[in-house]
């Protein structure tokens, strides 16, 4: 039978493989799409837990979640473009204007 | 649907009942799709073809089966047989999917669509909300199409499509709202019982503001649906046939089949939100012959829909890309914004809703249809006057 | 939940994650995270969040990843290196990867959340009574969260306008050769 731990131990691979596409990967809409993931791992963890303890509020986390990351979403990709725009890339490793 | 299968699971106690549940759900998924959407899907094509032909003073097909009724079956079979060309230059595995993808976010939608009171495959709680989940899914496939098969027409079209999909699922959500508030229940079952029979117990009679609620969600449900005037998706005289165009036999028929029988699945939409779904009056206490009177009541009320739909797209031309955006962002979002407040406004003020408010908006509605229908039948007189007024002044 | 239908179902939910992380195009990283993103709503269907389930599929499937797909298509990013260039490095980053999350498995097996603290009710997960706690005890945040939107939306226009032609912006009235050169 698949109990809570399953569904955290899937959030929890999730959650790595988020993890390690933001630090692999140059391009930054892979990296932006990477922490999506990282978000969504949580949320399967709050749906997990909202269903293990019989509460309503791991639920509602989700959906600000779902919100905040909707913004983070728009905000980031105008920022993306706006990037494009100015430095004609989107490689992290080529953005190092601000290195010392 | 819940019901019968466990009436059968109890039939079969050695057999687990989870099995019975996955045969039984497979079995009607499959029942569903052939028996009712593919040739609910095929013959929309064949009657769309005939109405426009009729409405252009052409004739349309008329030589396969009678009246040419069976158009659709070998149109299927013909495209079946043809040749699948992919072209060299595509992304293979996406050009593939993409289609299946589209079939699959229209047919998911039927699971709850209900056909008759105890006809319907799932009565979801989040009935109508899953609907427009789901077939966002559609978009997806839509972009999948445009931007694998490598060709300018078919990304433009595929963008194209996705941006009308994704604006104008703002005011058809926008104009659900004040049937949800009305019924307080997101489940098409639980929607449809909150209306009754009668044209003054519809949501869409409700007040003013469920009237425009909707207009708004027919229109939006035409763009949704990339349907004339909205379809730039695949406006052939500016991109060929848009995210459709380096697709061939069966995958081509697809993308058709599913907006053939999104057609259907908008005619539901409208009559369950707005024009009380199956309601009948309850004339028999029997319960076969109950279903399948409301099963019919759904079907015409759903088809006049499909039909509307036909007839505008034989009469009205393109929108302009700019056009198309102002009447979304401009029109169609704040009325939307206005009727939510409005309707809710409605409810606080007037928890029981007024009767003869609904009298007057059925009155009024009958009126316009009435002088409408003097309108049209003025002209038809008029055009045989004309044309016999000819053939006489030939004769002399 | 059946492991019947648990284990195939993460095992295409982690594969597509992978593919989000590996594909060299954009583009396919995005489907691949649709595809992810897809199974985790049916999860979310399995463990009664419905409402969260339905969400999941209008928000990511229908808005988000489309503008991602939009702004990738926009910058015509359709070839990239992928993971070619640095192999060590990568392989470093998928160890640490790895050990991350060997070691939040490794703990997860100590704990003892197998059985369901509590029977669920049967209410639990409907569109009412999440409605009712968003509305009663999360009022001010959910209020809050819709200003946050507004003020995304307003970002994201003024970041994404592509000329200098609104007035009190100086850094878009610094560099207005650069953009007259982008647009070449």
């Amino acid at each position: 039978m698949i109990g809570t731990v399953h569904y955290l131990a899937l959030s929890a691979v999730l959650f790595s493989i988020g993890a390690v596409g933001a630090v692999v990967r140059r391009n930054v809409i892979i990296i932006f799409m990477s922490i999506e993931l990282m978000l969504n791992a949580a949320n399967l963890a709050f749906v997990a837990g909202s269903n293990s303890l019989g509460s309503m509020n791991g639920q509602s986390i989700v959906f600000f979640v779902m919100t905040v990351a909707a913004a983070e979403a728009a905000v980031g990709l105008a920022v993306i473009l706006a990037l494009f725009r100015n430095r004609q890339t989107v490689a992290a490793d080529e953005i190092a204007l601000l290195k010392w | 649907m819940r019901a019968y299968l466990d009436a059968i699971a109890a039939g079969y106690p050695t057999v687990s009942p989870a099995l019975v549940y996955l045969i039984g759900m497979l079995a009607f998924g499959a029942l569903v799709v052939f028996v009712f959407i593919l040739p609910v899907a095929g013959i929309t094509s064949w009657v769309e073809r005939r109405v426009w032909a009729r409405i252009q003073s052409r004739i349309g097909p008329n030589r396969v089966g009678p009246g040419g009724f069976l158009q659709w079956l070998a149109d299927g079979l013909k495209n079946l047989l043809k040749e699948d060309v992919i072209p060299a230059a595509v992304d293979v595995p996406l050009f593939r999917i993409a289609p299946y993808v589209v079939v699959a976010g229209f047919v998911a939608a039927f699971v709850a669509l209900p056909f008759a009171g105890s006809l319907i495959i799932a009565d979801l709680n989040i009935g109508i909300l899953y609907i427009s989940a789901i077939t966002s899914l559609v978009v997806i496939g839509i972009l999948m199409a445009g931007w694998s098969s490598n060709n300018k027409w078919s990304m433009l079209g595929g963008i194209r499509s996705a941006t009308q999909i994704i604006c104008y699922e703002i005011p058809v959500g926008l104009s659900i709202f004040p049937v949800v508030l009305l019924s307080g229940t997101l489940s098409m079952q639980g929607i449809i019982s909150a209306q009754g029979w009668a044209p003054t117990s519809w949501h869409m009679f409700h007040s003013p503001f469920l009237f425009v609620s909707f207009l708004l969600f027919f229109v939006g449900a035409l763009a949704e649906g990339n349907r004339t005037p909205f379809d730039l998706p695949e406006a052939d005289s500016e991109l060929v046939a848009g995210f459709a165009t380096e697709y061939s036999g069966m995958r081509s028929l697809l993308f058709f089949l599913a907006e053939w029988g999104n057609l259907y699945v908008i005619g539901v939409l409208v009559s369950t939100l707005f024009m009380g779904g199956w309601q009948v009056p309850h004339f028999t206490d029997n319960g076969v012959v109950l279903a399948v009177a409301q099963f019919a009541t759904m079907f015409v009320k759903a088809y006049f829909w499909v039909f509307v739909a036909m007839w505008v797209r034989a009469t009205l031309p393109r929108v302009r890309v700019d056009q198309f955006m102002t009447l979304c962002w401009k029109y169609m979002v704040p009325i939307g914004l206005v009727n939510v407040v409005g309707t809710a406004t409605m409810m606080v003020v007037l928890p029981q809703g007024s009767i003869v408010l609904r009298w007057i908006m059925v009155a009024m509605t009958a009126a316009i249809l009435v002088q409408f229908a003097r309108r049209v039948f003025f002209h038809l007189r008029r055009a045989n006057y004309g044309r016999l007024g000819r053939i006489s002044e030939g004769a002399a | 939940m059946s492991p019947l239908a648990f284990y195939p179902l993460a095992f295409v939910c982690i594969a597509s994650a992978m593919g989000v992380v590996l594909s060299r195009n954009p583009v396919r990283s995005a489907l691949s995270l649709v595809a992810s993103l897809f199974c985790l709503a049916v999860f979310y269907v399995f463990l009664q969040a419905h409402l969260v389930a339905a969400l999941q599929i209008i928000v990511y499937a229908g808005a988000v990843m489309v503008l991602f797909l939009f702004v990738i298509t926009l910058l015509n990013l359709e070839s990239d290196r992928g993971l070619g260039e640095k192999p060590v490095l990568s392989a470093i980053g998928f160890g640490a990867g790895a050990i991350v999350a060997g070691g939040l498995i490794a703990a997860l097996s100590r704990t003892s959340l197998g059985a369901r603290a509590v029977t669920l009710v049967p209410t639990f997960g409907t569109t009412k009574v999440l409605a009712r706690q968003l509305f009663g005890d999360y009022l001010v945040a959910f209020e809050l969260t819709s200003m946050l939107l507004l003020v995304a939306v307003v970002g994201a226009v003024v970041l994404a306008k592509r000329d200098g032609s609104y007035e009190g912006d100086e850094q878009e009235a610094a560099v207005p050769a650069r953009s007259e050169e982008a647009s070449h």
